[in-house]
């Protein structure tokens, strides 16, 4: 079991002939089980070409009729890339994993509305994507550092998500399924959604969640697990130095309005009976004594 | 992107909102000739600087005659104006608007954010305008009346009427309110905005509503389909080592620290910052690199760190994914070569190749001081600055 995805997933790339599409599409059918689940392309005008072995179609729709593909992953540049989650969304896609950067606030929050009623589930925009080790990477996410296993990440940032798996790895704990929801403040899954499904899930036993600062999310994720939570969590939030009213690379990371500070965030996963630690280095380590010590 | 109020009235009347007569100055003699052509017998002389808070420093001020606004104007260009947004050392008044003085008779507040957890614009009035909105929020939140704005409709006539009326604008006027509330949304809707607040927003003695200032910020996500926005920019409100690193598609902010940072990713970027002042030293800069850098951009990462007198040493933390540690470790060379590296430098690899990239640096003949987790990088570059 895992969350999200598994072996049996059915993506479709849409992007699949633009450089970054290709390549990262090129290096999640090595992956694992990536040969049988990567089945369509999709770039507009370009259906009937032949990408890393997959067929390419004009649109998701036609790609589902022709593959029964059932998750997709977004690599389309930014003007373009909310208008190609609608179309997902509209082809019944089951989960919609958006990598794509720098998308317009404005375009997600006409997206999002698009979006209300259906059961398509988004992930991102602007994240590393989704892996259930040792069966499928959909995302830019480096492979081989990640080892099966029973705890779940989730994150707003990639290369931190990436720092916490290696020392999970390399301390003997696989991970069920890593999850980067992403820099951007409007966009799909939140913590709390994610922690839902780690928390229903048997073949996960604890959950590490790196937060970061700006928006509120973090503390209403806090809020459930204060209440629900029956696995260990360990937290770290990113950004206690950074100064109010600088956007610290992320779209979402500003402390604005006095609002969203890392010290929030702390002190309310701390009260929810989160380990939260300040020092970034000791995120695996933390989640090995919570394993033993439950 | 931030703009000046005058830039943010201009675009305000543009969409039909209400805001006093007045004109961009950029000396003393433009200030009272300007004054002049608007007429009437009182005038504000207003500093033009991105940051908040410019009445309290005295960058706001009243005239009742032409001698006063030359005075005023005197006074403010030029000055260094100091507010609770600026940080201490703050910032040096180059632009004046000039307006003619509005009959005050109730100040309210209107602002416009993209709210996380609706996923919408909220739309956000009060009776309590001319002070700091979030006092107002955390002492008396009932005070503060929402609007969570469907974006298939935009804010209704109803809705719009309604704020108006709940913040005490007077029954006759209500209508007139609403318009204007509803043109704010409309322009910042239509230009990308991410935030726009006016306040206070006047109900004038003569029966009239009027934004008196206005604060617009704007998506740098959507800046590619407003090229009319670019124009506004105005670099002197930016920070140099910050508009010089854009130009390499580098993401860098000034700290007040020692320790220079470099590292891939935002979220790594901060929390090397975090670990860099739990091991009591702090950070000199914010610096994400980005997925893919090039020895050009880490070349041009170290010139930038290195214009910073207060820096003490440099810490390099790379987590390589997608992005090898052997191409990275080949970019540091060359960049310590390139550069006069006056400062200590210490670097963490991990992740892809990172054997070869420590091999590289090892045999480089460069000085550096390598580690391997970020405790221990934060460790031993609190130390090298210390000891420097």
């Amino acid at each position: 079991m895992s969350i999200l995805i598994n072996k049996d997933s059915r993506v479709v790339t849409q992007g699949i002939t633009g450089k970054t599409g290709q390549f990262h599409t090129h290096h999640s059918i090595e992956y694992a089980n990536g040969k049988n689940c990567y089945v369509a392309g999709v770039t507009p005008k370009k259906g009937g070409q032949v990408v890393e072995g997959i067929p390419v179609y004009d649109s998701v729709a036609e790609a589902k009729a022709a593959t029964n593909c059932n998750v997709s992953v977004i690599y389309v540049p930014p003007p373009f890339a909310a208008a190609a989650i609608d179309e997902a969304v509209d082809a019944g896609m089951e989960v919609v994993i958006c990598i794509t950067e720098g998308i317009p606030v404005k375009d997600m929050i006409r997206t999002r509305d698009h979006m209300q009623g259906s059961s398509t589930i988004l992930v991102g925009p602007n994240c590393p994507g989704v892996i259930t080790p040792e069966e499928i990477k959909i995302g830019i996410m480096p492979g081989y550092i990640h080892k099966k296993g029973r705890i779940g990440v989730v994150s707003r940032s990639g290369t931190l998500t990436y720092e916490v798996v290696d020392q999970l790895t390399k301390l003997g704990l696989g991970q069920s399924t890593c999850v980067g929801i992403g820099g951007d403040p409007v966009n799909g899954l939140k913590h709390l959604d994610v922690m839902q499904m780690f928390n229903d899930d048997p073949a996960t036993d604890g959950v590490v969640m790196c937060g970061e600062i700006g928006g509120t999310d973090e503390e209403e994720c806090a809020a459930w697990i204060a209440d629900n939570m029956n696995k260990p969590v360990v937290g770290f939030i990113a950004g206690v130095t950074a100064p109010p009213g600088k956007r610290m690379g992320h779209a979402g990371a500003i402390i604005a309005g006095g609002k969203g500070t890392a010290d929030e965030k702390i002190a309310a996963l701390e009260a929810a009976g989160v380990s939260v630690t300040r020092n970034p280095s000791d995120m695996g380590k933390l989640m090995l004594e919570a394993i033993e010590n439950r | 992107m931030k703009i000046h109020e005058y830039q943010g009235k201009e675009i305000l009347r543009e969409y039909g909102v209400a805001v006093p007569n007045g004109k961009a100055c950029f000396s003393v003699d433009e200030a009272v000739a300007a004054a002049e052509a608007i007429g009437g017998s009182k005038w504000v002389v207003k500093a033009q600087i991105h940051a908040g808070g410019r009445g309290k420093g005295g960058g706001v001020k009243l005239a009742s005659s032409l001698d006063e606004v030359r005075a005023h104007a005197e006074d403010i260009l030029g000055m260094t104006l100091v507010t609770h947004q600026t940080g201490p050392e703050g910032k040096e008044v180059k632009r004046l608007l000039v307006e003619e003085g509005a009959p005050i008779k109730e100040e309210l507040y209107v602002g416009l954010v993209v709210d996380r957890a609706t996923q919408r614009v909220t739309v956000m009035a009060s009776s309590e305008g001319g002070t700091e909105i979030e006092t107002v929020a955390e002492e008396t939140p009932e005070l503060i009346h929402k609007v969570s704005v469907d974006p298939k409709t935009g804010l209704t006539d109803a809705e719009a009427q309604g704020l108006a009326s709940k913040i005490g604008i007077p029954s006759e006027l209500v209508a007139e309110g609403g318009r204007l509330i509803q043109a704010l949304y409309q322009a910042f809707w239509d230009k990308d905005a991410s935030l726009a607040e006016i306040n206070p927003l006047i109900v004038t003695d003569d029966g009239r509503v009027v934004a008196l200032d206005a604060k617009i910020n704007f998506d740098e996500s959507a800046m590619y389909r407003h090229p009319e926005l670019e124009d506004l920019r105005d670099l002197d409100e930016e920070d140099v080592n910050e508009i010089e690193a854009s130009k390499f598609g580098l993401n860098y902010i000034s700290l007040d620290g020692t320790i220079g940072c470099l590292v891939n990713g935002a979220g790594l970027a901060m929390a090397t910052m975090d670990i860099i002042k739990l091991y009591g030293a702090s950070p000199a800069n914010f610096l994400d690199v980005g997925g893919g850098a090039t020895t050009e951009q880490v070349t041009e990462a170290f010139k930038i760190m290195l214009k910073n007198s207060n820096l003490k040493a440099i810490l390099v933390n790379i987590f390589g994914g997608i992005m090898r540690c052997d191409v990275i470790a080949e970019g540091l060379v060359n960049a310590a070569r390139e550069v006069d590296l006056s400062v200590p430098l210490v670097v963490r690899l991990e992740g892809t190749n990172v054997e070869q990239g420590r091999k590289i640096l090892a045999d480089s003949g460069i000085s550096v001081i390598s580690a391997t987790t970020m405790a221990d990088a934060a460790e031993k570059v609190a130390a090298a600055a210390a000891g420097a």
